[in-house]
């Protein structure tokens, strides 16, 4: 017996991925990226349809230059906890950035999208209070309920009537509800129905808060993500995200109408005793959120290559989600039948993500792409026309079993 | 109306015997994890099949005590009781 025993399982898994389809799907290396669509992968030029880059920002030459620009006068990294000695005038202004993109008085700017969704949710719900978290949940939002000392109830994933019933359960209790959701679930691509979550909070009195991780920069008239898009903006107490999306960085927020906000900073672990954002991610940051607001072109032909290559797919016969996102997971049948297309598509040139079970919701695996603003209408009928000789190759061979 | 342990765990069990993966033997001391193979997510997705049936919710944190279907029926039930 030894500590790594319990790893056993996951190893044996591993080995049969890779005997399925020769290669080990966590462990694709982008050996150099040729634009925010392209990149090196086994010595081959691929397209890239799994990046979450929805804008293509991680290449924003104003970002690039920002960096550039800071790096050389603040040097590589803060080496502190924002509490302490991480904080520069950088990490305040981009604070004030973030909450008046989002028209809203407070902001706290977290290392990680992950560590923000953590910090926030383990800290606002306490011991005598309630979680409701969707059951499609993202895992950091989970890990958050793990770390927390809150009550934890899943409702059903983008169900508010359950959660009506769920909170309708806990009527007489002492003690707030904290009701969590996503703008866009990462997995699957579905939009939260906004509206009607927010018409529950209102009905309750329960405290909300939104994850706009894959929505902000991609729903709402001014970007500003799912409640924008459904004008429920005000019901909404608290709005997470993360700066590794749409802005093409890393880092993660919060911004709240509530003065309180600043008070979490000091009860908020993953805020507190980790390192603050090196300061050239902050400026490029605070560049990639103008070039955004500069160009809202890069919103309108995001959603029209997502309809493009959603489209695409569909005709090819395969099952995608019915709402047409930026995330567009094709749904599988079996693991084989994952494993063997998804190593097909990157021998072909388009690298894709692999989401197996029990990470993906009804026990399917998928294959989960994401599009760009910077795709080109030919690369998206390129990788339509990937995806199709693919699946017409693999149907002419024997599905290993 | 209140149900007993005895109750719940065999509501539990006639809803388990009809996914037709769960083995036929099982008892209110099988193990959920171990006898019936269950991930994490198809457990929480079954408690709340469970919760829909008898209107209870069972917090996360509860679930993690759980190991047979007895524990969950009594969990349930002390949940019912408001304790």
């Amino acid at each position: 017996m030894t500590i790594f025993d319990k790893f056993r399982g996951i190893e044996h898994r591993l080995e049969e991925l890779k005997a399925l389809g020769g290669r080990n799907p966590f462990d694709v290396v982008i050996e150099r990226p040729l634009s925010s669509t392209a990149g090196i992968i086994e010595g081959r030029e691929t397209l890239l349809f799994g990046t979450n880059n929805y804008l293509g920002l991680s290449q924003s030459p104003r970002a690039i230059e920002a960096a550039c620009e800071t790096v050389r006068a603040r040097g590589v990294g803060t080496t502190g906890s924002r509490i302490a000695n991480g904080t520069q005038s950088l990490h305040q202004q981009l604070e004030r950035r973030i909450a008046d993109f989002f028209g809203q008085t407070h902001c706290m700017v977290f290392s990680t999208g992950y560590q923000a969704n953590l910090g926030m949710i383990s800290t606002l719900a306490g011991k005598e209070d309630y979680l409701l978290l969707d059951a499609d949940s993202h895992a950091s939002i989970y890990d958050a309920s793990r770390l927390g000392h809150a009550q934890v109830i899943r409702f059903r994933h983008n169900d508010p009537e359950d959660l009506h019933k769920r909170l309708r359960r806990l009527d007489g209790t002492p003690g707030s509800k904290l009701v969590v959701v996503e703008g866009v679930y990462s997995m699957t691509g579905n939009v939260v129905p906004m509206a009607e979550m927010a018409a529950v909070k209102r009905e309750t009195g329960a405290t909300l808060l939104v994850d706009e991780a894959h929505s902000f920069g991609v729903l709402g008239s001014t970007g500003r993500g799912v409640a924008e898009a459904a004008g429920v903006e005000k019901d909404v107490d608290f709005i997470v995200g993360t700066f590794s999306k749409s802005l093409g960085t890393v880092g993660g927020y919060c911004v709240s109408n509530h003065p309180e906000l600043d008070l979490v900073r000091l009860h908020c672990r993953p805020y507190m005793f980790t390192a603050s954002l090196p300061p050239e991610v902050v400026a490029a940051t605070i560049a990639a959120l103008e070039d955004m607001q500069a160009h809202p072109e890069l919103r309108s032909r995001l959603i029209d290559n997502a309809a493009r290559f959603h489209a695409g797919l569909n005709t090819l016969g395969l099952t995608t989600g019915k709402t047409v996102s930026p995330v567009v997971a094709v749904v599988l049948d079996t693991i084989p039948e994952a494993i063997a297309l998804w190593n097909r598509l990157l021998t072909l040139g388009l690298y894709v993500n692999l989401s197996l079970p029990p990470a993906t919701p009804d026990h399917h695996p998928l294959l989960r792409c994401s599009v760009m603003a910077t795709h080109t209408p030919d690369q998206i009928d390129r990788a339509i026309e990937i995806f199709s000789e693919a699946v017409n190759s693999l149907k002419t061979e024997a599905l290993p079993t | 109306m209140s149900e007993t342990v005895q109750d719940v765990s065999t509501l539990i069990i006639s809803k388990l015997l009809a996914n037709p993966k769960v083995p036929r033997d099982i008892t209110g001391s099988s193990k959920i994890v171990e006898d019936l193979a269950f991930d994490s997510l198809a457990v929480m997705n079954f408690v709340m099949e469970i919760e829909d049936e008898l209107d209870v919710s069972v917090p996360l944190d509860r679930l993690a005590e759980i190991r047979t279907i007895d524990d969950l029926a009594s969990c349930i039930v002390s949940l019912k009781k408001g304790t």
